[in-house]
């Protein structure tokens, strides 16, 4: 934090995680900067979505801290938590979307949380976001359980979206979308990244996903980041995991 | 969120700058909006130059002061052009469509058309116990022992401790109470009777059907319906396993047997708690206590007692599993059915009891 630097969006330190008797993360380094679009990939179970976790604040660090926008999420009041965590959106892996609202009602909800704007403004802007997402007005209607695992995935997003969020993450965003959608949501997230300077973790296993939107990737493995930085420095890393991810990647987009 | 947003309207202009997102408009909302309030701002000319960011929300603010319109002379940049041109797409009407307001007579309706499709869906679960029993006759090997033997033990061994504590405690509340009428007659002695005839066939069975209801009944409801919810039970028939044989049954035959056990255990924990508070209040030695049980209390009470257990027992299982049928995948079916179940169990399992009154009213009183 020197001279007119804002701080790092996110920012964690020697974090270590402790889930029962079992270490997740030791000793654990990340910073994002503003802006970046960073992807977090990494072996199934290593340690990606508690990451995500971490930030939000979900679980408390064995060790370590977690900064989020310059704050210790653990050490302030609830009022600078909340507003905290009103400048992120979350895509959770299922959706988590509240089962007993419909969709629309499920958009709107964290906008009527904030107790300020009028139903119209509410309206227009879940409209909107409907639309950003590529769903029809009479979606809207529909309730979590009526909607297609793809269309769930969305109506998430849309929800993440909702409070125009300066950072964004992403559990496994494309993952159970058709690649005309997955391609759609990648060019829409560039877009709002592009328009707004958002801020984007995202966990995905997807090369197609990680080519069109990360400008940097952190590789998480043996319990820390074993590599951060621009798509091109850590393709060229020599790690492992890399190496299976870079086979997979059969059309040679990274 | 270094530059608050903020509105000049001067000589035909109006000249916005700074953060126009969200999260900075929210603590100048009041302001803002009482400068957007005066009317024809959409005809002078906007300068959004002097904006540094802006978001949706802020866009909508905008259009909405603009009527909707592009105002006639505009300068913005083209990121910012672009979130408003999406804003001005995006459609106006139409919200969640909230339910319309059922009116008396609708409401009636539902009442009945459901109740008579519980009775249906009861009907047919009743049904299917019968065919899967019929099956099980001809195909032993498809019983599910196991699913049966944990639901004995979570329904029956680990609700020994509760029935047996509120057991007791009623069984002392009782005696004292009627201790202290009893001795104002005289009739010290029929504390026995009142005791060994209420405890055995009336209270014991109903007792237990409450906190059974409340303990199992609701956590069969919840479960069948968390494993719809997660599309378990569709799991289960994709493997080409009955759910009917290996969901249902097993909870219905199992709190049918265990209930009986529950109400004996339960009588006779609160029975000892009766002899207990009528030696301390009334002198009765727990020796005549037992011995004029035996005269007081003709067998055919207990026959009822149990009989009410494997009643109650099974009313509860079958209206526990099919209000667990009934849950649709949301959280907020998950409650209301889970409420119902337990409520609708004690209220049939009072109705039983009253057809058990009635239908036994010449059996097992003593003729003195």
């Amino acid at each position: 934090m020197s001279g007119a630097a804002q701080p790092a969006v996110v920012e964690m330190c020697g974090l270590s995680t402790r889930i029962g008797d079992r270490l997740v993360h030791r000793d654990l380094d990340l910073r994002v900067e503003r802006g970046q679009v960073v992807g977090l990939v990494g072996g199934s179970g290593s340690g990606k979505t508690t990451l995500l976790r971490q930030i939000l604040g979900l679980i408390r660090p064995a060790a370590g801290s977690v900064r989020l926008f310059g704050e210790d999420l653990g050490a302030v009041g609830a009022v600078v938590q909340s507003a905290l965590l009103r400048r992120l959106g979350m895509l959770f892996q299922a959706g988590a979307l509240f089962s007993a609202l419909p969709a629309f009602d499920n958009i709107a909800f964290p906008l009527r949380e904030l107790r300020r704007l009028d139903e119209d403004w509410i309206r227009r802007l879940v409209n909107l976001k409907l639309a950003m997402v590529e769903l029809e007005m009479e979606h809207g209607r529909l309730m979590p359980a009526e909607l297609s695992g793809g269309m769930v995935k969305r109506v998430a997003l849309a929800r993440a979206l909702a409070l125009e969020p300066e950072l964004l993450l992403l559990d496994e965003p494309t993952a159970g979308l058709d690649p005309d959608r997955s391609r759609s949501f990648v060019k829409l997230l560039g877009q709002l990244q592009g328009e707004l300077g958002l801020t984007v973790i995202m966990v995905t296993h997807d090369p197609e996903t990680l080519a069109g939107l990360a400008t940097h990737i952190a590789v998480l493995a043996d319990r820390h980041i074993v590599q951060f930085g621009t798509v091109a420095e850590v393709m060229a890393a020599d790690h492992p995991f890399l190496a299976g991810f870079r086979d997979g990647d059969k059309s040679g987009l990274l | 969120m270094n530059n608050p947003p903020r509105l000049r309207i001067g000589s035909g202009k109006v000249l916005l700058t700074g953060e126009w997102t969200l999260a900075a408009l929210l603590p100048e909302l009041p302001q803002l909006q009482a400068q957007m309030a005066a009317g024809g701002l959409g005809d002078l000319s906007w300068d959004l130059s002097g904006v540094e960011r802006l978001d949706s929300a802020a866009a909508v603010l905008l259009w909405r002061t603009w009527n909707g319109r592009w105002p006639a002379d505009l300068i913005v940049a083209d990121t910012h052009r672009r979130t408003v041109e999406r804003v001005s797409a995006a459609p106006v009407a139409a919200g969640s469509g909230e339910a319309a307001v059922a009116g008396p007579v609708e409401r009636v309706g539902d009442l009945v058309l459901g109740s008579f499709d519980n009775a249906v869906g009861l009907v047919t679960l009743f049904g299917q116990m019968l065919l899967d029993l019929g099956y099980l006759a001809r195909h032993p090997s498809a019983m599910p022992w196991k699913e049966l033997a944990a639901n004995i033990y979570k329904a029956g061994a680990l609700a020994l401790p509760v029935t047996g504590l509120v057991g007791f405690l009623i069984g002392v509340t009782l005696s004292y109470l009627s201790a202290l009428q009893l001795r104002s007659v005289g009739a010290d002695l029929y504390i026995v009777n009142i005791l060994g005839i209420s405890i055995i066939r009336e209270l014991g069975p109903v007792l237990v059907a409450v906190l059974v209801a409340g303990r199992s009944g609701s956590a069969m409801t919840a479960q069948i319906g968390v494993m719809r919810v997660t599309e378990e039970i569709d799991a289960l028939t994709a493997m080409g396993i009955s759910r009917s044989i290996r969901v249902i049954l097993p909870k219905l035959l199992a709190l049918t047997a265990v209930m009986p056990l529950l109400v004996l255990w339960a009588s006779a924990i609160a029975l000892i708690g009766g002899m207990l508070s009528a030696m301390l209040q009334l002198d009765v030695s727990p020796a005549y206590f037992i011995g004029n049980l035996q005269r007081a209390v003709p067998v055919a009470n207990l026959v009822i007692g149990l009989t009410k257990g494997v009643v109650f027992g099974f009313i509860i299982a079958w209206v526990a599993c099919h209000f667990g049928l009934r849950v649709k995948p949301n959280t907020e079916s998950l409650s209301a059915n889970t409420t119902t179940s337990v409520v609708t169990a004690i209220t049939l399992v009072i109705l039983a009891d009253a057809v058990f009154a009635i239908n036994t009213r010449n059996l097992g009183i003593p003729q003195l």
